[in-house]
């Protein structure tokens, strides 16, 4: 019975935070996308004259970050129906950017339709999550080449049994405080213009579901809440549960990327515990000189671990 | 006096947060790429140990034991927002390096464990001392890993060339802050058996 009560719960949680997400992708303007290398594809929805469409002066193309530098455009076509152009550029696209086209003096059958236009490029959604998400698990992982989550890193990884119940706890209340985090900062702190306030609210939001996650625990499942006793108060005082909220606040993520991040993150943290403590269970027979016994020699291990994961620098092919 | 020249010694060496305690390894390995960015953070830290140990040990006792923790956090987290601020307007460039460790200060181990262990139950003075010394520990940790890793690695020191070419330069990537930490801790350990005639016991690592 008080299980269904806590399933009912959550399935109401996670459907509001899809409600919120479904609403904030449905205030998306004007969009072009990417075709080759070189070329941007813009829908004007209308048929457009053919000869306004073919002066390059009409249209003007720069990434989002610097507006101040235009890319030289070289050519425009328009296709059969004439509603859709094709821009060719000189040089070859930065598709990991994103980039904004401004057309001028939209004219229709020879009247002035528009002053002007704005659309903004950029790749594919589930292109972006899947590249954030590859980032955060093994291109730029947390523990190995961003130095996060140490503390509870060394502290856990000394049994593969913990290891995994650790990565599994952590990947759900990390997924479930970006997703929260994102809503409260979007909709709460940037519309008051609090968002000096970021760190002690985030700070909170993770201590409220770490305290959640202990409640439905204990009901739930006591078999796994007597394993993981210890370590799930601990998760507050882990630096990626933080880091992670914080990350997709500087970068202004979506509900989506940030929901990317947290889960990437989660599973790129087990995964680095698992590996860890199957390295610590060999070193437990090894004859380690005395001096390195402990902490030395696991610093050293993972050093090498680090090393092993800039070979994934290669991976990044977005 | 003595006992405060003994709180502030006992943070500095031998009860060094990094080395000995092992707390707040994430910072000890991310930002001490140099020693400027290691004193940076270091000083940022010493701040908010200081500040939030002489809160906690002024308003303990309206504090309720069961809702310490997060009193605690907001108390961390209020010296964190307020350094946060400050810092920007000193040094801008290394503010933006060290950007997201000053926020993430707020989950160090090593200032929450110090107001648990310490300023919740000593007067004042004695809690101004403990924090001193132990964010003094702590900045001279980063700053030691810093000197180390700048020097290896860059061939500088402060930002100065001193050796003219870079010696090793797996030190500054990822890989080499886990070494010189690994290594730091095993000359610490050497250094006490040699002094003492006995291993100490390694330490918990959380």
């Amino acid at each position: 019975m008080s299980i269904n009560k806590h399933l009912v719960t959550i399935a109401l949680a996670v459907a509001l935070s899809f409600l919120i997400c479904g609403s904030a992708l449905a205030q998306a303007t004007e969009t072009g996308s990417f075709k080759k290398d070189k070329e941007i594809e813009i829908n004007f929805g209308v048929p457009v004259d053919e000869d306004w469409a073919q002066n390059t002066a009409n249209f003007s193309a720069y990434e989002k970050p610097d507006p101040d530098i235009k890319i030289p455009i070289e050519s425009v076509t328009l296709d059969a129906r004439k509603t859709v152009a094709t821009l060719k550029f000189k040089d070859a696209l930065n598709t990991s950017s994103d980039y904004i086209v401004e057309a001028k003096d939209v004219t229709s059958g020879g009247k002035l339709l528009k002053n002007r236009v704005e659309f903004s490029v950029k790749k594919g959604e589930a292109q972006v999550l899947f590249g954030v998400f590859l980032g955060a698990m093994l291109i730029n992982n947390f523990v190995f080449t961003q130095y996060l989550g140490l503390c509870i890193f060394f502290g856990v990884s000394q049994k593969k049994e913990t290891a995994i119940g650790m990565g599994i706890t952590f990947t759900t209340v990390m997924v479930s405080s970006a997703i929260m985090c994102w809503a409260l900062f979007s909709y709460v702190l940037q519309t008051l213009h609090l968002d000096f306030l970021r760190i002690i609210v985030f700070i909170g939001t993770v201590a409220i579901f770490v305290q959640a996650m202990d409640t439905i625990l204990r009901k739930v499942n006591p078999y796994l809440f007597k394993k993981l006793g210890v370590y799930l108060v601990l998760i507050v005082t882990n630096c990626i549960i933080l880091a992670v909220p914080l990350k997709n606040a500087d970068s202004g993520n979506g509900p989506f990327a940030s929901l990317t991040l947290g889960l990437g993150a989660g599973i790129g943290f087990a995964l680095a515990l698992f590996l860890m403590s199957c390295v610590r269970e060999k070193l437990e027979v090894c004859r380690v000189p005395a001096t390195f016994q402990g902490l030395p020699i696991a610093f050293i291990v993972t050093g090498l671990f680090a090393l092993a994961f800039l070979g994934f620098s290669g991976l990044a092919i977005f | 006096m003595n006992r405060n020249v003994q709180l502030l010694w006992n943070g500095l060496i031998p009860e060094n947060p990094i080395f000995r305690l092992a707390l707040s390894l994430c910072p000890a390995v991310a930002v001490t790429t140099s020693i400027k960015n290691g004193l940076m953070l270091g000083l940022a830290v010493l701040f908010v140990q200081v500040c939030s140990s002489c809160t906690v040990s002024i308003f303990k006792s309206y504090i309720h034991p069961r809702i310490r923790i997060p009193a605690y956090v907001i108390i961390i987290a209020l010296w964190v927002t307020v350094i946060d601020m400050i810092l920007p307007v000193i040094s801008p460039d290394v503010y933006k390096e060290v950007k997201l460790f000053i926020a993430l200060i707020v989950v160090f181990a090593i200032i929450i464990s110090r107001l648990e262990l310490f300023a919740s139950k000593e007067p004042f003075v004695p809690s101004f001392f403990d924090g001193a010394g132990m964010g003094a520990g702590f900045c001279f940790g980063l700053v030691l890993i810093g000197a180390i890793r700048e020097f290896f690695g860059a061939g500088q020191i402060y930002g100065y060339d001193v050796l003219g070419f870079k010696p090793l330069l797996v030190m500054i990537l990822p890989a080499g802050g886990f070494f010189v930490i690994g290594f730091i801790m095993a000359t610490f350990n050497w250094l006490e058996y040699k002094i003492t005639g006995k291993l100490p016991k390694s330490g918990g690592g959380h």
